[in-house]
């Protein structure tokens, strides 16, 4: 049995756990905030960049012309990876959501015979991956000292991405991160982003008519080239401020339980003070009584 | 008094203008280009320089921007920036790194097509640089 002493402290060790929680918990909610608001922000741009990638895939007809980017190498030897995670824990499961994902789909990979490279953005999913996978382990792309992503960030890693491609280090990529659907869920997530799968599958609705007579300005196979690239950063960007508000969203749900929980534990710990409090008073009460009643 | 037509300066952090205007300087890969209402469909990429946007209300407002391209349609015209600001938001150090780093890229390159590429667009950033920095 505990005494009354350690009760107390342990209390109060729970109170200032539940106040550091609370305030995680502040804390990721205003961020939440203002990673939806950089979302959303970003929406326009690669709403505007698929229509357009639309119409002028149409435009190209995917002839021969189409860069490599698009239609790949015509091999599936080799994959790459882009593990998104974040860069700090105390988020639930998102982390390991990621991972887990990213792990499973390696793991058919491996079944296949194919070899696998890794990049990992953020420094969680690198600790996870590490464990199985430290020789896979191409780049490590660390965005701890990021305080507001920015463009230039997934620019960075999609010129790196590119690069290799361009050195025939990889013959797809495929991207890696969290969803974001709502406050409390968030969807791990694959995407092939080389070669640009959905482009030529999805096919821009004809009706519209104004695609059919655009002049490019210069060639639609020159835009082209200049344009993959540049949708592969967009996607990246997308990952990455979709992945931040994730991480938010999932450290706000994780610290609220994380409060609750330690204000349940503080009312049991205090009925148990209480109770030995009165015990220890009506042990005293007998003593003295019953002192008393011997003389 | 020209007609408005909807213009749309994006980048990819932000929605910047999106505003009935009366004509747009774009500066085009192969030359500026004016686009005005109901223009012929056109899609041009862009080179770093100055879009110039006439406000319908008269009113000039200039913004440096950094590649991208431009959708253009009889309705309207999109302009997708890969980095987008206002003239008088420039942060020079920013332009100064970027210069450095396309200078590095024009020594570094390995063959003709990608060196001329890249001096190519160190020359776009000084014509640029002149053309924002008051005399």
């Amino acid at each position: 049995m505990p005494s009354l002493k350690d009760l107390r402290n342990r209390i109060a060790s729970v109170k200032a756990t539940q106040k550091i929680t609370k305030a995680m918990q502040m804390v990721a909610a205003a961020k939440l905030r203002r990673a939806q608001e950089a979302a959303e922000a970003a929406r326009p741009y690669s709403e505007r960049m698929g229509s357009v990638l639309a119409n002028i895939t149409q435009a190209v007809g995917g002839g021969g012309d189409a860069p490599a980017l698009m239609t790949g190498t015509g091999k599936d030897d080799v994959h790459l990876l882009v593990v998104c995670t974040a860069e700090r824990g105390l988020c639930g499961g998102f982390n390991s959501q990621i991972a887990r994902h990213a792990r499973d789909h390696i793991r058919r990979l491996l079944a296949d015979g194919k070899q696998v490279k890794i990049i990992c953005v953020g420094k969680k999913g690198f600790d996870i991956l590490r464990r199985d996978y430290a020789a896979m382990i191409i780049e490590r792309v660390d965005l701890r000292e990021v305080k507001t992503l920015g463009f230039v960030n997934a620019d960075a890693i999609a010129r790196k991405v590119i690069h290799l491609f361009n050195e025939g280090a990889f013959d797809v990529c495929t991207l890696f991160y969290s969803q974001f659907k709502s406050v409390i869920s968030q969807v791990p997530t694959a995407q092939q982003i080389i070669p640009a799968a959905s482009a030529s599958s999805a096919q821009p609705e004809t009706a519209d008519g104004a695609s059919a007579v655009y002049e490019y300005e210069p060639e639609p196979g020159e835009i082209l080239s200049d344009l993959i690239p540049r949708n592969i950063a967009v996607q990246i960007f997308r990952a990455l401020l979709e992945n931040a508000a994730g991480e938010m969203g999932a450290k706000m749900s994780a610290m609220d339980n994380a409060t609750r929980n330690a204000g349940e534990m503080i009312n049991k710990l205090s009925i148990t003070y209480n109770r030995q409090r009165q015990a220890q008073i009506t042990k005293e009460l007998i003593e003295i009584i019953s002192g008393a009643e011997a003389l | 008094m020209a007609e408005a037509f909807k213009f749309e300066l994006v980048s990819p952090e932000r929605l910047l203008v999106s505003a009935e205007v009366e004509s747009v300087v774009i500066p085009g890969a192969e030359g500026e280009m004016t686009v005005m209402a109901h223009h012929a469909p056109v899609m041009t990429t862009i080179k770093p320089g100055v879009v110039t946007v006439k406000n319908a209300s008269g009113s000039e407002e200039r913004y440096v921007v950094f590649g991208g391209f431009a959708d253009i349609v009889p309705a309207g015209c999109t302009l997708l920036a890969e980095s987008a600001v206002a003239v008088k938001d420039v942060d020079r150090a920013d332009l100064a790194r970027r210069i450095k780093e396309a200078r590095e890229d024009a020594a570094d390159a390995k063959d003709d097509q990608s060196r001329s590429k890249a001096e190519q667009f160190l020359s776009q950033l000084t014509t640029l640089e002149g053309a924002i920095l008051p005399a």
